[in-house]
């Protein structure tokens, strides 16, 4: 075959290619995963009162200090799925020093904590900037004051905290964590 | 359970999974490239590509085939993203600019998979599907396919015939890659990755603000990016984003899945040369690169480097509370040494050394594991060379496999182990030189020439992760990086397969006394020496302007 003989192989099989894996593989894994899995498969969507409120799996600004906060985002405006980022700043960079130092203050001032104890990931921003919990260290910084906030006994937000916490999965797996999404509304059920 | 035990039986689990699939994948990918019979389904894609898939084909028409469907693929990428504003499910978006679209299509066709764009800002879900996610399997395929077709410089003996490109493409696509990622997709599903044609729900926070949760068909696309080495993600976070991977177990089977061909890629290889012992040997050089590097970011990412993590108390800028520093860094080793490119944490925010050994790891030439294919033909040439280098030292003539390892093979060889670098170093210095190159970057300092560094790296490598901090969506970086991709993936391509049309023809020699066995712990040792010799002598330098400089201020 000559060298141009190959190009009308090739123009047929990216044709064919295109249809059986661009349309025909997503279209049937779709099928699939809307019978089998078809909550998880349209984004653990997550209601209250009969209205969508978000997903379990993405994070949300809950900017209001008698909802715990999640981590800093560097997602637009934050938390904005339409435009999902990390900081990417190096960890020398000044101005990543200065960041961490100002949510430092923050969190002092916020819940009061001592500014050593401040968690680590109250600092420093996620991956995605959809991050959808925080640690059980950021979580019990904050008990105090979504306690105050709320009127609520600290034992019974702690309570809370503890029944929206999961383990490392299978208990090796990533790291302990606690999701904000289920824990806020949780809050918003008890008063 | 501590963190460093949770860290090591997480990597245990890990390396357990792998060889348990070893075998079986790897046999039955050497018999899927030995067999002479069709599936029904494979006769059909013959007849109506018009190809007989019964003639092999000599190394130029073998290579000229690989050119040809590359050049249809980069076009018809290219075109798509062109048109994509007249498409069905484009979400609005306009049509992607050409130095973009030049850019994507590149990558995407080169297994690399760098990402200049935002998929959730860009890409509608017509383009991620048949164009993006329709690369990520053929550019994978093609890269086992150059690969079995060098097994066979070896195995075969006295023939210009190194095998059919269009057989193997077929048969790859249909046998492996495609009956996995099917099963691999509907598991991501079952853990929380989504999969809808949805353009997007809006939704009110309990806050009161307003969030616009995306749709797509993520699931799919995640499944085949991981196993076929690609790494784009369907999204700008990728593989932090929590609807490509949820929980710390989606994330270790994506991390299995980026693994599991090059692996066992090793057992195709000793059984097609019939000889398993040489599939171990290689499998034995990857473990050790890919294990050296674990060890090492994971220690120095524990250690929380860097002044920011000094000051917060742990190195979790950029990384996802569900999966850690550990899931973190083993991610991060294994997308960087399988030129995958996929992400679950952003590597520019790693500490300085941390971020200074998954460059290196890219520098290996992708050899632990690398890439689907790519990492098998990587590391077979640095096998020659290490045979030539030893052969040196000895006075004899060397061979690999009871082939003789002649001028023309290594002339072959040094070509092809010198392609990388050489795109590394003078895109590097001329970005650095220019204006353009230089108004990108992020960071100032030793950290600001790590971006250019890991950017050209990641592009001449086809590995695709970033140092994001860079403004890569330039004119100037979109082209250069464009050709970078293209120069690293079709130079040691073309370079690959002339070899393997000049192994074939070889008459195999008997072994002696004097062969150097290839098979034990001498030659394993011997091949680890000249991949970090090779790749640390090459980029020592300019290594130690950017991430020693920056991790030792």
């Amino acid at each position: 075959m000559t060298s141009l003989g190959q190009f009308g192989p090739a123009a047929r099989l990216v044709l064919l290619l295109t249809l059986v894996l661009g349309i025909g593989y997503p279209l049937v894994v779709t099928g699939v995963a809307q019978v089998a899995f078809g909550s998880q498969a349209d984004g653990s969507l997550v209601r209250h009162g009969g209205k969508v409120v978000g997903s379990s799996l993405v994070g949300q600004a809950y900017d209001d200090p008698s909802y715990f906060q999640g981590r800093p985002s560097a997602a637009g405006d934050g938390y904005d799925p339409l435009s999902t980022s990390a900081s990417n700043l190096g960890l020398d960079n000044p101005e990543l020093v200065k960041q961490v130092k100002e949510r430092r203050a923050a969190a002092v001032k916020a819940d009061g904590t001592r500014p050593a104890h401040v968690a680590p990931d109250a600092l420093l921003a996620s991956g995605s900037g959809l991050d959808p919990q925080i640690s059980p260290e950021y979580a019990a910084q904050q008990v105090a004051r979504v306690a105050r906030e709320r009127g609520l006994s600290e034992a019974r937000v702690r309570s809370l905290v503890a029944a929206h916490t999961k383990g490392r999965t299978l208990g090796f797996l990533g790291e302990p964590r606690v999701d904000l999404l289920e824990l806020n509304l949780a809050l918003d059920r008890v008063g | 359970m501590s963190d460093t035990l949770a860290g090591l039986l997480q990597a245990a689990a890990l390396v357990a999974a792998l060889a348990v699939c070893w075998k079986p994948l790897g046999d039955y990918m050497a018999r899927i490239f030995t067999t002479t019979k069709d599936l029904p389904i494979e006769r059909g894609v013959y007849r109506v590509i018009g190809v007989d898939s019964s003639a092999d084909q000599r190394w130029p028409v073998y290579a000229r085939a690989v050119l040809a469907f590359s050049m249809i693929g980069v076009a018809s990428l290219y075109l798509l993203q062109r048109v994509q504003s007249h498409l069905p499910l484009s979400l609005g978006f306009p049509d992607v600019p050409p130095a973009l679209a030049f850019n994507t299509a590149s990558s995407f066709l080169t297994n690399t998979n760098w990402q200049a764009y935002s998929g959730e800002s860009t890409m509608g879900h017509l383009v991620q599907m048949t164009g993006l996610a329709v690369q990520n399997f053929v550019s994978a395929a093609v890269g086992i396919a150059v690969a079995v077709a060098l097994i066979r410089g070896f195995s075969r003996g006295r023939t210009d015939r190194i095998g059919n490109f269009w057989v193997d493409l077929v048969r790859v696509t249909f046998r492996v890659l495609l009956p996995i990622a099917f099963v691999a997709a509907v598991v991501l599903v079952a853990m929380g990755a989504i999969q809808n044609f949805s353009s997007g729900t809006a939704v009110s926070t309990l806050a009161g603000h307003h969030q616009t949760l995306t749709g797509g068909p993520v699931a799919s696309q995640e499944a085949i990016k991981e196993l076929g080495t690609n790494g784009g993600g369907f999204y700008n976070a990728n593989s932090a984003h929590p609807f490509e991977n949820p929980n710390p177990l989606s994330n270790l089977f994506e991390i299995f899945l980026l693994l599991v061909i090059p692996v066992a890629l090793t057992r195709t290889f000793g059984t097609m040369v019939g000889d398993r012992r040489q599939g171990y040997a290689l499998l034995a050089v990857m473990g050790v690169l890919w294990l050296g590097a674990l060890v090492a970011v994971t220690t120095l990412e524990m250690h929380h480097p860097g002044a920011a993590a000094q000051a917060a108390g742990a190195s979790m800028e950029g990384k996802e509370t569900r999966f850690g520093v550990p899931g973190s860094s083993l991610f991060a080793v294994s997308t960087t040494g399988t030129s995958t490119g996929a992400v679950d944490s952003f590597h520019s925010s790693y500490g300085g050394i941390a971020g200074g050994v998954l460059i290196l790891n890219m520098g290996l030439g992708e050899v632990a594991p690398g890439g689907v294919g790519s990492g098998l033909y990587g590391i077979l040439v640095l096998a020659i060379l290490t045979v030539f280098v030893a052969g040196l030292m000895v006075g004899r003539t060397p061979e690999y496999l009871r082939k003789k390892i002649t001028g023309r093979e290594i002339k072959l060889v040094a070509l092809s182990i010198l392609t990388m670098p050489m795109i590394v170093l003078i895109g590097t210095g001329l970005a650095m030189s220019l204006k353009a190159g230089k108004s990108s970057m992020l960071n100032s300092g030793p950290h600001g020439l790590s971006e250019v560094l890991y950017a050209f790296m990641s592009a001449a490598n086809n590995n695709g992760s970033a140092f994001a901090g860079l403004s890569a969506n330039t004119t100037f970086y979109d082209i250069a990086l464009a050709l970078a991709m293209l120069i690293g993936r079709f130079v040691p391509i073309l370079l690959v397969l002339a070899l393997a049309g000049s192994l074939a023809r070889q008459q195999p020699v008997p072994a002696n006394e004097g062969t150097l066995p290839t098979h034990g712990g001498l030659f394993v040792s011997m091949l680890v020496g000249v991949v970090i010799i090779v790749a640390g002598l090459t980029f020592f330098p300019v290594l130690a302007l950017g991430p020693l400089a920056e991790g030792l201020s």
